[in-house]
């Protein structure tokens, strides 16, 4: 009842804005700013009468760019598009990103310069665990909203100490869990080992698996991040006789880990989490260690993985059809990866908090927005958000699917969870799709 | 006079097996002649000159600190742990020939002391903490050290190599106690009133978190040059020189050459140890990816872009390193590239400034302008000795 309503309502919305911008379309030259922004107020730092500025770090640079250095241009698309659309209450969004090259010093430094010199409305999408856990810190103690972090920790998710701090993505415990219970369901023989990242990610992951898996786990294997021989720890697998592998590991370790199998003659069962699982980058890895000896992702043929929104290999998705028609329009160079529809989602759920925040908000109405309103928002993702003013964890599940070829298909319908020994559930939802105009359309919370 | 011998003829006799440092640090050396110049209109005393030096430089930072914003106060903060740890590598490499590429690892000794001294419930004074970080850094210094003075240029920063790709590592093996990857969060410490008070009375303002850590990394950073630039300057640094310079006929003057590398290298690391202290304050994390040999090389670039063997030189170096690839990079965003292009160029242009200047200046910024100086100011003798 209530979702046919605000749908309702949307599409109502979505006539009046696309009305007004008709009405205002004849004059392109500079007078749409000033009729939008009728009522407009510089109401905090980094909003003016006509712009909102926002701030974002990754690493543009160094060994963690490839795939991630594109994020930000897929936030960028989406912004150009909502812009040219009117932008957001009559504001233009401006999105400034910097390079931390995957090191805290330096993230700490673009961070501060962000916040204290360009003065940044709110910081969001930033990219890392070790590197973004060193701003929360201090964005917490500016009062800078920390919008919907790159990163699968559950870091973000402390509202006791970082009110202003909002995770985004599925945690990884969680992920763990789906996947633990589907292996364990379907692969209730299969002798399990464990591949981790030798961090959170590795351990969360883990501790999830095992509430389902603890039995059938037979190897756990750690790598450290930067040391790129695998050999050790894929032969401990071997020995140890796993036939089914679970790896909870970045994209490069995904190419590391076929590769070193491969030369071993080892050829279990493998499940990346969704960090690792990306085939075009994971394919463009593989060659390029391989030094061509392997070309394309067909080595991840089979291989099991998870997905919470929409990729790039799904082109009839309405949200990827959307991502496309937003990509061709913002004229950047490249093509749609699922990196830059990662982006592209991400800022969707910004515009959909700055306009739930209010015509003129504060920093403190955005955060109260995503508390209040963010668990109801619908948009790419598959399942809800955990948002509420005790949880400031992001989305709630994910859906295990299988790699094929360039494209994947669905093994399981979306899986909703939460930590510790929550339940897992299907989730009841409907696949939102995206408003006609491509733009999120949400009530004010006050 | 004889200080003026070694610039007129840079290549020397050159018998010790240090040529590069010594040519470009001969500048550097060649200081204490202009303190003896006589023109100067500071105090003839070493410490006294250095004492009135560093008042003037106290009252310049705090000057720069109150004229400008926030985000400018911040990045001196950057500045001057860079610039403490380059001053210790600059006694070590600069004066005493040894090279290392081990310091990042060194201030994360610094930095992780630091980091867990701060997480007590009830942590000690702030200062304590500061000397403590140092104290373990020393020792650190003093064992690398010792293994150390048996080794020579390509082995020494192998040895020291070792230390920079190995040390990170154990923060993640500890993962329980040191944070493993994701670090450890520093909290903090809470600026004490007395600091308010003054700000107000001083600029009006309220001062925020960020300044008082920047007055911090300030303080930090002047006590630390006062103190090396006075142990430069004193019997010490002409030992170290010695070592250096002429090691057969230190070795025949009675001076134990192993001893004085290993103070070398404990008075460096502790440098170090402080500058890891203020990385962690600035920062507000530690963690593993903040002290890669990226650091340590980052030190290194430091000292020869600024001018081996000279504080100043450190100093500048660092504030290029800070500085430079943030201008570069806004310089290519104002030329509409993307940030991403924009970041990859400024690494790119970097890199052919520091090979420009290496070829240019081979003494450094501050070595070459001082041998310039030094060169005119032998000519005009010359010129005065024949007329």
């Amino acid at each position: 009842m209530t979702r046919s309503s605000r749908r309702l309502v949307s599409f109502v919305a979505a006539a009046t804005v696309a009305t007004t911008l008709a009405a205002c379309g004849g004059d392109d030259s500079g007078g749409g700013g000033e009729g939008g922004s009728e009522g407009n107020e510089a109401s905090d730092v980094g909003i003016t009468e006509d712009t909102i500025k926002l701030g974002a770090h990754y690493p543009l640079t160094g060994v963690a760019a490839p795939g991630y250095s594109e994020i930000p241009t897929g936030v960028e698309a989406y912004f150009d598009f909502v812009n040219a659309n009117g932008g957001v209450n009559g504001r233009q969004i401006e999105f400034v990103y910097r390079d931390d090259a995957y090191n805290p010093t330096n993230t700490s430094q673009v961070v501060n310069q962000l916040v204290l010199e360009d003065e940044v409305f709110a910081i969001m999408s930033g990219l890392g665990t070790p590197t973004h856990n060193a701003v929360t810190d201090f964005l917490n103690s500016e009062g800078v909203p920390d919008l919907f972090v790159s990163s699968g920790s559950r870091l973000w998710d402390d509202v006791e100490e970082k009110p202003y701090t909002f995770g985004w993505q599925p945690d990884y415990e969680i992920e763990g869990k789906i996947i633990g219970q589907y292996v364990a369901e379907n692969f209730p023989d299969a002798k399990v080992g464990l591949f981790l990242q030798g961090d959170d990610f590795g351990e969360d992951g883990s501790a999830g698996a095992r509430q389902y898996l603890e039995d059938q786990i037979v190897a756990e294997e750690t790598y450290v991040p930067g040391n790129t021989d695998v050999r050790p720890q894929i032969s401990a697998l071997q020995a140890a006789g796993a036939d089914l592998v679970l790896g909870f590991n970045v994209p490069s370790y995904t190419a590391l880990s076929q590769l070193t199998a491969l030369q071993l003659g080892y050829d279990p069962q493998w499940f990346y989490s969704n960090v690792g699982s990306d085939p075009e980058l994971v394919g463009s890895l593989l060659a390029r260690f391989s030094e061509g000896a392997v070309s394309d992702a067909s080595l991840l043929d089979g291989v099991l993985t998870t997905e919470y929104i929409p990729t790039v290999d799904a082109p009839d998705n309405p949200w990827i059809e959307l991502w496309n028609r937003v990509w061709d329009e913002s004229g950047l160079e490249g093509e749609l990866t699922n990196y830059r529809a990662y982006g592209m989602s991400q800022a969707y759920t910004m515009v959909q908090a700055l306009q739930a925040a209010g015509q003129n908000p504060t920093r403190d109405d955005l955060v109260a927005a995503v508390e209040q309103a963010g668990s109801e928002w619908e948009g790419p993702g598959f399942a809800p958000f955990r948002y509420s003013e005790d949880r400031h964890a992001g989305y709630s599940g994910m859906l295990v699917s299988r790699i094929v070829g360039a494209g994947s298909e669905e093994l399981t319908p979306v899986l909703v969870t939460d930590n510790g020994d929550a339940e897992i559930e299907e989730s009841d939802a409907e696949p939102a799709t995206p408003p006609e105009n491509g733009i999120p359309d949400e009530e004010p919370i006050n | 006079m004889s200080d003026l011998q070694t610039p007129a003829s840079p290549a020397g006799a050159g018998a010790a097996s240090s040529d590069a440092p010594s040519t470009a640090t001969a500048a550097a050396n060649a200081s204490s002649a202009q303190a003896t110049g006589g023109r100067s209109l500071l105090p003839r005393n070493t410490l006294l000159r250095h004492l009135v030096v560093l008042v003037i430089c106290a009252v310049g930072a705090v000057l720069l600190l109150e004229s400008t914003d926030l985000g400018f106060n911040a990045q001196v903060g950057y500045v001057a742990f860079y610039a403490i740890a380059a001053g210790g590598l600059t006694v070590l490499t600069g004066l005493n020939g040894q090279i290392s590429l081990g310091h990042g690892a060194l201030m994360a000794v610094g930095g992780y002391t630091t980091a867990l001294l701060l997480d007590a419930d009830e942590p000690l004074p702030l200062i304590v903490i500061f000397l403590a970080a140092v104290a373990l850094t020393s020792l650190v210094g003093a064992i690398v050290g010792v293994a150390a003075a048996r080794l020579h240029g390509p082995y020494l920063a192998g040895a020291t190599l070792a230390l920079a790709v190995g040390l990170p590592g154990l923060a993640l093996y500890y993962n329980e106690f040191l944070g493993g990857e994701q670090g450890l969060t520093v909290s903090t410490p809470d600026r004490p009133d007395w600091f308010t008070e003054i700000i107000r009375t001083l600029s009006g303002g309220s001062p925020s978190g960020v300044k008082w850590i920047a007055y911090i990394s300030v303080a930090c950073l002047l006590i630390t040059y006062f103190l090396l630039a006075n142990l430069m300057r004193s019997r010490v640094g002409r030992t170290w020189r010695a070592v250096r310079d002429q090691e057969v006929a230190a070795e025949l003057a009675g001076i134990n050459l192993g001893t004085w590398r290993v103070t070398a290298f404990i008075v460096s690391a502790a440098a170090a140890g402080l500058a890891g202290a203020v990385l962690a304050l600035v920062v507000r994390l530690t963690a593993p990816t903040a002290f890669t040999i990226v650091l340590s090389l980052s030190l290194l670039t430091a000292i020869v872009i600024g001018g081996l063997g000279s504080l100043l030189g450190a100093l500048i170096g660092s504030v290029l390193l800070v500085f430079l690839p943030r201008l570069l990079r806004d310089a290519g965003e104002s030329l509409d590239m993307d940030a991403a292009q924009a970041a990859e160029i400024s690494y790119v242009v970097y890199g052919v400034i520091l090979v420009v200047v290496m070829l240019f200046a081979p003494a450094g910024l501050v070595g070459s302008i001082r041998l310039a100086w030094l060169k005119a100011r032998a000519r005009r003798a010359g010129a005065r000795a024949r007329g």
